[in-house]
């Protein structure tokens, strides 16, 4: 394949990338946005969503339609609900203070990337797409001068690509307007500008925290669980996803919507991009120094506003 | 006449119960010390920094493998000697510390946690860049015959545990010296109430910066000294692992005591050491660990001692 | 001769001026109140001259020297001492230990007297091994004023010192200031009158981030400005 669709392949990669990225960068952001608690976890219960997924699909067995819907629908909901429980019975009890979260969270961190490696086991399982066809995609040519459109041969996208970025897309609306539109999404919203006025409007704050927690665990497991049949279940998958979500958000500003799917568009395709020019350690060593940079001399972020 | 205080009691004690129990304990164990005091030595290297300063850095791997790097690749490829190869592991150690300082210091808390963690996980993805050199993942081994100073075979058994005693108790005394000096005490200032330490006239930006040398350069002894005496360099070391194992030691056996790390390197040691009998998923038990810690017991082992009983404790 | 003066400070927030061009001087030796209603910019004032709180224009002058683009540690250092309106002291130290440090930047070896010294002039040598956090916070306040005495310091500023304290309390704090070297010079911001007209050699006057009137406790209390601006805030 010549330079040219080369490329274009990488942007419709990164744009999948992208889409599954700003989902999982999402959860990370409400939850720093609203609890001012950093996550070290939050790799994981993407990790799991996309353990549930494969689970589900299982059980279900030869609907692989079926097995991806219910697991879409379930998996998300009871990674959620164990962050949730996880946040009552840790974070709360300690208080959410700053360091002590990030302590507690590796910790947890290892419990359940390692539970998992126990009971999953240290294999990458594959699960079936719900459906996939192959779209060629055209390129111009020019043969002794007339102009016409060829089809490189490994230059297409997949059906089912495209609905992850539609579907990305669409839970981002949604979750959009959840946020905006929502009495749920203001009071989160109340939570996040000043906790104790909250409680004395009476907020139940230790519920809503509970909640945003599980919700940004289960945007992460979403992610995951419209990835895995591109990508596989393995018990260590959380490790990327994790520090790609840290970038976006820094990069995005915390708790921007918008900053964040955009942090995400630039990192998920630049991922890619760069990946075509330079070795892929290299892009992640110059991805990795410009987080530290935008963090050491520009603190709020590109689009966050100074506090 | 000074009076010889009940701290150097303790700590002399203990560099002597620990030569004592060489000739005690099993060969499995004294093997198993050795390599726990270097270890030691990293942790009271981010204990300086965590538990008297009050600065929680997620990416000392950096500081260790630098170090370990700087000793291994002078030996492996540059053919030198022990002695001035571990003098440029410090070296190399003390100016990736000087600059990490310069750039991280000019964030707090959790921004500073993040910026350390990336500055370590863009120094692990250098080394493997760099494969050809560092041999990556699989590291390389510094053999045999070329590790031994003064004509002393660091691989015996007896003079590896002895070198790392001694490592280990200059590392003790040195960190029990700063932290009961004025710039240590300052150090804890700075870690209770940083504003009031600036209105105290204290630079304290400066402070934080020596620390972070001091850190790292203490890191990166214990890095240089576990390739020397083990034999080994490989780019495990500068996984974000080695960076959370330190955080780990010293909560676990007491921030902001001078011998909190030693303790927290044991017990843990031992605990995987168990565990790894039971399943391959020990680091299962690093994370009830320090789930554990952080609802339980912040204070660590050492540091409930002396909150409770023993309050003289450094 | 002035210790300390300031030329045109002003502070400016976004749409709101804190502190517009104030000239302050302040004699060697001399122990001025400042005084003015909630919001009058007292706080910002010293917060700027401390070095706390950076300046939007104007230059501060302190023993001759000009001070304006020194950081807060290197003003302390030449000399000032500062208590927080909000007593801040090292809370999970001892007594002894907050007052130590204090004096060590300064005194190095010779600490451990002057901090003898400050718990004796203050009165805390008994409590001397207490955790700074368990005492009452009167005497937190106490222990703030023994770190600013610590460090000898030429400008003692002080940020409304009595606030919260017990009337036994407020008296001993009297004659603590009293019974200071005649040469220290102190600045202090205060809302209790008979503080101010006890300890004070002139006063004063901030109002909406201007200087309203200076001069003798007499000629402030005769001021028919001041007057309007503080009708009925006078209180014990």
């Amino acid at each position: 394949m010549d330079f040219g669709p080369h490329l274009i392949l990488a942007i419709l990669e990164g744009a999948v990338t992208a889409a599954t990225l700003a989902l999982t960068a999402m959860g990370l952001s409400i939850v720093f946005g609203v609890m001012r608690v950093v996550n070290v976890a939050h790799g994981e219960f993407y990790m799991l969503g996309a353990v549930f997924a494969w689970w589900i699909a299982t059980i279900i067995g030869n609907h692989p339609a079926l097995g991806f819907v219910a697991a879409l629908l379930v998996a998300p909901l009871v990674v959620g609900a164990m962050a949730a429980a996880a946040d009552r019975l840790i974070l709360h009890r300690i208080d959410y203070d700053p360091e002590r979260t990030i302590v507690a969270t590796i910790g947890l961190l290892y419990i359940i990337q390692q539970g998992t490696l126990m009971s999953f086991g240290p294999d990458a399982r594959p699960v079936q797409p719900p459906f996939n066809s192959r779209i060629a995609l055209p390129w111009p040519e020019w043969t002794d001068g007339v102009f016409a459109w060829a089809f490189p041969w490994g230059f297409g996208t997949t059906t089912y690509k495209l609905f992850i970025i539609a579907a990305a897309a669409a839970i981002l609306v949604a979750l959009w307007l959840l946020m905006t539109r929502t009495k749920a999404g203001l009071i989160m919203r109340a939570t996040q500008q000043d906790a104790e006025m909250a409680r004395a409007f009476g907020i139940p704050v230790t519920r809503v925290y509970a909640l945003v927690f599980g919700l940004g665990a289960g945007l992460a497991a979403m992610g995951a669980v419209l990835i895995v049949p591109v990508q596989q279940a393995h018990y260590l998958m959380g490790g990327d996803p994790l520090l790609l979500s840290f970038i976006v958000v820094i990069i995005g500003g915390l708790g921007s919507l918008p900053g964040t799917v955009i942090a995400a568009l630039l990192i998920g395709m630049s991922d890619g991009i760069i990946s075509v020019f330079f070795s892929p350690t290299l892009a992640k060593i110059i991805a990795t120094l410009a987080v530290a940079m935008v963090l050491v001399f520009r603190p709020q972020g590109l689009l966050g506003k100074k506090n | 006449m000074r009076v010889f205080s009940r701290a150097n009691a303790l700590h002399l004690g203990l560099i002597a119960l620990l030569a004592l129990l060489f000739f005690l304990l099993p060969a499995y164990h004294t093997g198993n010390l050795a390599r726990i005091m270097v270890l030691a030595v990293f942790a009271m290297g981010y204990n300086l920094l965590f538990g008297y300063t009050g600065l929680l850095s997620l990416g000392h791997a950096l500081f260790f493998s630098a170090g370990m790097y700087g000793l291994g690749l002078t030996m492996h490829l540059g053919g030198a000697s022990p002695a001035p190869a571990f003098l440029a592991g410090l070296i190399v150690a003390l100016i990736v510390s000087g600059i990490v300082g310069f750039l991280a210091l000019r964030t707090t808390g959790v921004a500073f946690m993040i910026v350390t963690l990336m500055f370590a996980q863009a120094g692990y993805l250098t080394v493997l860049y760099f494969g050809s050199y560092t041999r990556g993942d699989e590291g390389f081994v510094i053999q045999q015959a070329r590790r031994s100073l003064l004509g002393i075979d660091l691989s015996d058994d007896t003079n590896r545990y002895f070198a790392a005693l001694i490592l280990f108790a200059a590392a003790l005394l040195i960190t029990g010296a700063i932290v009961r000096s004025g710039f240590g005490r300052t150090l804890v200032a700075i870690r209770e109430n940083e504003q009031r330490a600036t209105m105290l006239g204290y630079d304290v930006h400066r402070l934080k910066l020596i620390a972070v040398i001091l850190s790292g350069v203490l890191s990166g002894a214990s890095g240089a000294a576990y390739a020397l005496l083990f034999g080994y360099a490989g780019a495990t070391f500068a996984t974000v692992q080695y960076s959370i194992f330190p955080l780990l030691w010293v909560l676990l056996g007491g921030a902001g005591t001078t011998i909190g790390p030693l303790i927290g390197a044991i017990f843990m040691f031992y605990l995987i050491d168990y565990a790894s009998g039971l399943t391959n998923a020990y680091l299962l038990l690093v994370g009830v660990v320090l789930v554990a810690l952080t609802l339980f017991a912040p204070q660590g082992i050492v540091g409930t001692i002396r909150a409770r009983w023993i309050r003289w404790l450094p | 001769m002035s210790l300390l003066f300031t030329r045109n400070l002003t502070k400016a927030y976004a749409g709101v001026t804190a502190n517009e061009d104030i000239n302050f001087d302040l004699p060697k030796g001399q122990t001025r109140a400042l005084i003015g209603p909630n919001g009058a910019g007292k706080s910002t004032f010293v917060g700027m001259v401390s070095g706390r709180i950076p300046a939007t224009a104007g230059t501060i002058t302190f023993g001759g020297e000009d001070i304006s683009a020194l950081p807060a540690h290197q003003r302390i250092a030449k000399g000032i001492a500062y208590t927080f309106q909000i007593t801040s002291v090292f809370g999970g130290l001892s007594v002894a230990e907050n007052v130590a440090l204090a004096a060590r930047r300064s005194l190095g070896a010779a600490a451990p007297a002057k901090v003898a010294e400050v718990l004796d002039q203050v009165g805390l040598t008994d409590r001397a091994d207490q955790t700074a956090r368990d005492l009452s916070y009167g005497h937190q306040r106490i222990l703030e004023i023994g770190m600013g005495l610590a460090q000898n310091p030429r400008l003692f500023i002080l940020d409304e010192p009595t606030q919260g304290l017990a009337e036994a309390e407020i008296d001993a704090f009297k004659a603590l200031i009293r019974g200071l070297d005649p040469e220290t010079t102190i600045l202090l911001i205060e809302h209790n009158m008979s503080v101010v007209m006890d300890l004070a050699e002139a006063i004063t006057v901030l109002d909406q981030g201007r200087i309203l009137a200076e001069g003798t406790s007499e000629d402030v209390r005769a001021n028919r400005a001041v007057q309007a601006a503080y009708l009925g805030t006078e209180h014990a």
